[in-house]
């Protein structure tokens, strides 16, 4: 790959590049200011951390198509961190806030050189999910109120709330034409935001939602002034304000509450917000990357906590990546960093030239873009999503969500983890399970046949996530991999999600990875993300709910046109007249998929008696016969673990194929009626495949390739060779 | 190479001790050693006419037994024993933990391992009757110990007629000096462990050319993962029958609060397991 080669494609890019910067930036513009007047600081401030953070991430973050600035999540804790810091002087607040945001941002840099990008792994999926909800609710709340004309709305989340019918009824009484007109922008506003995307014109779709809302009302502005003999029904105080210079009008962070508690409190807060928002993003932005590479999660983070210092010194907002401007920008075909570099520079114009068009906006019109996005956090649709993985991750959003929306965020996504582990304990019965195994290494991957395995011991969930993560990491996406969760006791909804979106990854890349091992646990959802805890032997698993491997089962069985059952009540009768199975006790065959001569099946048997048993699974294949056939074994060359049963006999040379003789152990009773099976074509057939183990008792033939369960890929050629060796035997 | 001509075991009259003698029996037998059994604690006529009855019952020991009865502390005599008698190899019986099949090793016979002056073969499920070895992994990492160990593994496997042994080398994830962050890093720290596990398999390769291992079937596999403990996830989901390992060097207060190395094989064993000094 060259240098000049890749620069060549950079420079190719910039028209598109340049095209998407602009189309973002009409998003960033009405958002940046919205989510600064919500956070109750300047608007300014919003356009400064959109801009300083589109020029330093582009120049030195490790992602590709993410888009930065201020994000949703910093609303409320800003928001309360401007009145806890201020103690009622909002202005003052701010300055102290700023020093927040200064501080903040440095130990993102520093979390960033630890390579601690991981730390958001320790996070629970649905305690998140929870906190998302719960600020979705705080900025809901708040921007209602401003939306509808009303800015002097106080109190706490839960106030605002219940204060919501009182608000309606106001708007709809007022004698106040100001504040009726206000909040009417502020309702179509809304409703522009809601219908936006139901109205498929492909002209009124060039220009995002909340920037129609900014055209919208910035003209009905220049009708009054131009064509109305009325006045501006809206007051002053009531539209946006900005500095009348804004290129030197910079606040300025003020140290001076540096040791107190609740800056210390304001700091972790803000850092744990901006941490978490952007490694979500990054993660999920990833997926949609038309190159598909793979962000430097820590580049990333270091970049934009540079970013978010340079900000806070020009009295700015943090700096996160942030999910929807981001899609927006893989939506209008960005390819590289310089997308965001050009949607920073069209906000810097923006500012410098539409700044008295923009302070006509009414503050109304901003709150309905924010009362959408507060919305779309805190969505019934989100509640029911999480319901459907399990009841016990509802009880952890729940708990998580109603104490961030009472206290504060750090106490409610403290409280969202321990409830989390506290309900894993119970659904095991056992805390020894966790507390013993926590800190041992349990992941062992290792690359054998040119295949990864990765088998995970004791437990798996969020909490020794990072352990399974970082050996995942560390595979080229484009191979196979085998993850098998057997020797695991309890995988939780956090890892099985994560999972899953690596299954994605790997698919994406042209890789493939699978899971085995899962089969025989219980889930409290058909969900695939439900959690999944190790059911002991005796347990009969609950009927009905198939996992992802099982339902793969299931489709290689109708597209064969064979059947398809996921447990068998009477075992497979022909199974223990097979030699591997005289030493072998058979406890369950199961996802038996097959026809009339052939079936594959998984089976479990246990090996050696008392003490000494263990319990084994793998995948066979088994072709029932019509005529009858001399009992033999053939295995590879020097494979002696398979053949004890058979000692005694000595590999049977075949005539004229000493590259088989050769390569191939083959052994059985009745020499003469062997040496005739094997025809030339059959032994071509073997010599031209891949190894297994064969035998074969009078009427049947049992082929298996490693000694445990195969994955769907697998079970694939396994069922084709099988099916290949049927017609060639049977003719 | 280690060779075992005396071997011992403790008695202690517990309910496993019918098969842990049998097994040391027929080690014993196989590795034609001679076998010395100590008792910490009385010797009582009935405890010696308990033994005898089960020495009956056993298979025919080559050489005579040789049983101590001495009082003390376990740790201390069976050590003292180990030292005075010129022992080569010390047998412990393991525990299982109470659900599931997982074993681990009980306080005294953890601290023995750490002191024994000879080697340990720890055994997680003594039977009456021989439950054949069909196969070996056995450490291949960097270590002056390695090349004896795994001769010594070659010789064992050998006589316990087992046919397949995988040398296994844990290469620490520290080796590796390249993170990975991106698609570039991801690809130079493929290419470089490519590098370093060909590296490792032919410093192995050099230790088996002096070695016949025409019989066995032999594998080679390089993983990338934390010392000690790979070998014994690797062991367990490969079904191993015996696990062998070098002595550790030397272990301290500080090893047992972070466990490292064997110690997390001595705390949830995958299998037999023989720690060759």
């Amino acid at each position: 790959m060259g240098r000049k080669n890749s620069f060549k494609t950079f420079a190719k890019e910039i028209p598109t590049n340049i095209f998407s910067g602009f189309v973002v930036s009409l998003i960033a513009l009405p958002l940046g200011l919205g989510l600064a007047l919500a956070s109750g600081a300047p608007p300014i401030s919003g356009i400064i951390a959109a801009v300083v953070g589109g020029i330093v991430t582009a120049i030195l973050g490790g992602s590709n198509v993410t888009i930065t600035g201020p994000g949703n999540g910093l609303v409320v804790v800003i928001l309360a961190a401007i009145t806890t810091l201020g103690n009622g002087d909002m202005q003052q607040g701010f300055l102290y806030t700023l020093a927040a945001i200064v501080v903040s941002g440095i130990i993102m840099i520093i979390l960033g050189f630890l390579r601690l990008g991981s730390l958001g792994d320790f996070f629970p999926s649905s305690a998140i999910q929870g906190m998302l909800a719960a600020i979705g609710i705080g900025i809901f709340a708040k921007q209602v109120h401003v939306m509808l004309g009303n800015l002097n709305a106080k109190g706490s989340i839960i106030e605002l709330m219940l204060g919501i019918p009182e608000g309606i009824k106001y708007y709809f009484t007022t004698d106040n034409q100001s504040v009726f007109y206000a909040g009417s922008v502020g309702i179509i506003s809304f409703l522009i935001m809601v219908f936006y995307s139901k109205i498929r014109n492909r002209y009124f779709q060039l220009i995002p939602a909340p920037m129609w809302i900014v055209v919208l009302s910035v003209g009905m502005h220049y009708y009054y002034q131009y064509f109305s003999v009325a006045l501006y029904p809206i007051e002053e105080s009531l539209l946006i304000a900005l500095p009348n210079d804004v290129m030197s009008n910079f606040a300025f962070p003020d140290f001076g509450k540096l040791l107190e508690f609740d800056f210390i409190n304001a700091v972790i807060a803000i850092t744990l917000i901006a941490s978490i928002e952007s490694l979500l993003s990054i993660k999920a932005v990833d997926k949609l990357d038309p190159l598909k590479r793979r962000s430097n999660v820590n580049k990333d983070i270091r970049a934009l906590g540079l970013a978010t210092v340079i900000s806070g010194f020009l009295g700015g907002l943090n700096v996160v990546t942030v999910i929807a401007r981001s899609s927006v920008n893989v939506n209008n075909k960005g390819t590289n960093r310089s997308a965001n570099f050009f949607h920073a520079i069209f906000l810097v114009l923006f500012i410098l030239l539409f700044a008295t068009e923009l302070r006509k906006i009414p503050l109304a019109a901003l709150a309905a873009i924010l009362v959408y996005t507060g919305y779309k956090l805190a969505s019934p649709e989100n509640i029911k999503k999480v319901f459907r993985i399990g009841k016990e991750q509802l009880i952890i959003f729940l708990i998580t969500l109603i104490t961030t929306i009472s206290t504060s965020l750090i106490t409610g996504i403290l409280v969202g983890i321990i409830s989390t582990f506290f309900i894993h304990v119970v659904i095991n019965k056992d805390i020894m399970l966790f507390l013993r195994n926590l800190l041992k290494p349990n992941v062992l991957m290792f690359k054998e046949d040119d295949k990864y395995f990765v088998s995970i011991d004791n437990f798996s969930s969020f909490l020794n996530f990072t352990k399974l993560k970082s050996k995942l990491n560390q595979i080229p996406e484009n191979e196979d991999v085998i993850i098998d969760f057997s020797l695991c006791d309890f995988v939780d909804h956090s890892v099985m999600e994560n999972m899953n979106s690596y299954a994605e990854t790997f698919k994406r890349k042209g890789g493939h990875l699978e899971i085995i091992g899962l089969d025989n646990y219980s889930t409290r959802s058909d969900h695939p993300f439900a959690l999944r805890k190790n059911i002991p032997d005796f347990i009969k698993p609950k009927k009905g709910v198939l996992t992802k491997r099982q339902k793969s089962l299931q489709k290689i069985g109708t597209e064969l046109n064979w059947n398809y059952l996921p447990l068998q009540e009477e075992k497979i009768s022909e199974l223990p007249t097979f030699g591997y199975f005289k030493t072998r006790q058979i406890n369950k065959v199961s996802n038996i998929v097959s026809n009339d001569e052939c079936s594959f099946f998984d089976v479990e048997f246990s090996e050696g008696e008392m003490i000494a048993k263990q319990v084994i699974r793998a995948s066979m294949f088994y072709i029932k016969l019509d005529k009858e056939i001399p009992e033999f074994t053939l295995d590879r060359e020097g494979f002696f673990e398979y053949i004890y049963h058979f000692a005694g006999f000595k590999d049977i040379e075949i005539d004229n194929h000493p590259d088989f003789s050769k390569r191939f152990y083959l052994s059985g009773k009745n020499q003469e009626k062997i040496k005739e099976l094997f025809t030339d074509e059959l032994i071509f057939f073997f010599e031209s495949n891949p190894y297994h183990h064969i035998e074969s008792s009078k009427q049947g033939l049992l082929i298996l390739g490693k000694e445990r369960l195969a994955g769907v890929k697998e079970i694939k050629a396994l069922a084709d060779f099988g099916i290949r060796l049927q017609k060639i035997i049977s003719s | 190479m280690q060779i075992f001509k005396k071997i011992l075991i403790g008695i202690a009259f517990s309910p496993n001790l019918k098969a842990n003698l049998f097994e040391a029996i027929r080690i014993s037998n196989m590795f034609s050693a001679k076998l010395v059994a100590v008792h910490v604690g009385n010797k009582t006529d009935e405890k010696k006419q308990k033994l005898q009855l089960l020495l009956n019952e056993a298979p025919n020991l080559n050489t005579p037994l040789n049983t101590i009865w001495q009082k003390g502390k376990p740790v201390n005599v069976i050590l003292e024993t180990c030292k005075n008698e010129g022992i080569d190899l010390l047998i412990l019986g393991a525990l299982q933990k109470e659900n599931l099949y997982k074993y681990y090793v009980g306080s005294i016979a953890r601290e023995l391992t750490r002191k024994s002056p000879c080697s340990v073969l720890l055994l997680i499920k003594p039977s009456v009757i021989r439950v054949p070895c069909k196969h070996i992994v056995v450490n291949g990492l960097k270590d002056e110990k390695t090349k004896d160990t795994i001769k010594t593994a070659f010789k064992i496997g050998n006589q316990l007629d087992c046919k397949r042994i995988t040398i296994v080398e844990e290469i620490s994830q520290a080796e590796l000096d390249i993170k990975v962050s991106d698609d570039i890093s991801l690809r130079k720290a493929t290419i470089e462990k490519a590098k370093i596990k060909k590296r490792e398999d032919l410093r192995v390769e050099n230790i088996l050319s002096e070695i016949d291992c025409k019989e066995t079937t032999l594998k080679i596999q390089s993983i990338f993962g934390r010392r000690g403990y790979s070998i014994g996830h690797y062991a367990k989901i490969k079904r191993a029958d015996l696990l062998i390992m070098n002595a550790p060097k030397k272990m301290g207060f500080i090893d047992r609060i972070f466990p490292h190395d064997i110690e997390y094989i001595l705390s949830e064993l995958p299998t037999d397991l023989l720690i060759v000094k």
